[in-house]
């Protein structure tokens, strides 16, 4: 499908959303905790962004742009023996209740082709699609703040 | 290395490694470690020859009277690299004034993308004392090789990523290769192993 066709095509499902949305109708809703990116330094063309994603029914993330990069795909850390392969997925599933860690041992958003060095503290921002198991798509938007490079994994942890 | 076999077999038979601490250096062949992997028999890694991002040439001698910690990767990577160069930060610290001797190496297995300046920023930042060593194409093959290192470049997109072997590799001062450090463990296991490192030599 070309992109104009897609577009067509999508309008009057965003305008259901707005629709459903306003009028305060229980939409499938998923929530972002601890959205952070991975500060760089000059000339340092890719990083990651890490969060935690809870869906409240059985979802799917289907992408996340942003406009901090030029190309933006889910990746996911894998150990195989002592080899560490970070490759991208097509989709994340989000179990209903149950927090999905976006982390340096899992699933991460990866920026590649940075517009701009990302410094500690910048807000970078990200458009997550997520679908439910209905089918009704939603989009968040979430601004991850960066840390910095030498930022471990987990504020929380450890 | 394997200059008196017989007695170091002995020594590490008779369970009293003790003794080869006080007699000084390399009187034990074998290490015992709590969390990494004993090394001690591994032949690894001693005749790389790459350079800092300031250009000079640098050898595992380079690094004689430091311990010295390899660890392999490249600055695009997300989160094995920056995550196993923060940990060695934490390990150093915890280590206490012996860390001052813990000498982290990196080399990047990149070196068409990560240029000198960008990889000696991105070490500098973790710690001003980590160095980065960067090689040639056929330098960096033949480097991984030596170390038993295993990479792989991964297309996405119109870029690529790679996939890579995320053990640090851990040398006594006198440039005999001791201890294997796993990525899942964390900054106070590895300080442990370290300073074992640490007493024999």
């Amino acid at each position: 499908m070309n992109p104009a066709a897609k577009m067509k095509a999508l309008r009057p499902f965003t305008v259901l959303a707005v629709a459903l949305s306003l009028s305060g109708y229980a939409m499938a809703q998923t929530t972002v905790e601890d959205a952070w990116a991975r500060a760089t330094v000059p000339g340092q063309p890719a990083t990651g962004a890490f969060m935690t994603l809870t869906a409240d029914s059985d979802s799917t993330l289907l992408s996340v742009q942003s406009p901090a990069a030029k190309d933006t795909q889910i990746h996911q850390s894998t150990m195989k023996g002592d080899v560490m392969s970070m490759l991208p997925v097509d989709e994340v599933s989000l179990p209903a209740g149950e927090p999905v860690m976006f982390d340096a041992n899992g699933y991460h958003v990866m920026l590649m082709g940075l517009v701009k060095q990302v410094k500690e503290g910048d807000a970078v921002p990200l458009t997550l699609k997520i679908k439910n198991a209905q089918g009704e798509e939603e989009t968040l938007e979430v601004n991850a703040v960066a840390r910095a490079l030498n930022a471990p994994d987990h504020a929380h942890a450890h | 290395m394997n200059d008196f076999p017989t007695r170091r077999r002995v020594l590490a038979g008779m369970g009293i490694l003790g003794l080869g601490v006080l007699a000084g250096c390399g009187d034990s062949n074998t290490l015992s470690f709590k969390y990494g992997k004993d090394l001690s028999n591994e032949i690894l890694g001693r005749t790389f020859r790459l350079k800092d991002p300031q250009g000079n040439e640098k050898t595992l001698s380079s690094f004689r009277g430091m311990m010295p910690m390899v660890f392999f990767g490249f600055t695009q990577c997300p989160a094995v690299c920056p995550t196993t160069l923060a940990r060695a930060v934490q390990a150093k610290k915890l280590m206490g004034r012996d860390g001052d001797r813990l000498q982290v190496i990196f080399i990047t297995l990149d070196p068409e993308r990560d240029t000198p300046e960008v990889l000696d920023a991105y070490v500098k930042l973790f710690d001003p004392t980590f160095v980065a060593l960067r090689g040639t194409l056929e330098q960096t093959a033949e480097v991984a090789k030596e170390f038993k290192v295993f990479y792989e470049k991964v297309p996405v997109g119109d870029t690529y990523t790679i996939s890579h072997t995320s053990t640090s590799y851990v040398y006594d001062s006198r440039g005999v290769l001791r201890l294997g450090l796993s990525h899942s463990l964390t900054a106070q296991e590895c300080a442990e192993d370290l300073l074992t490192v640490m007493e024999v030599c």
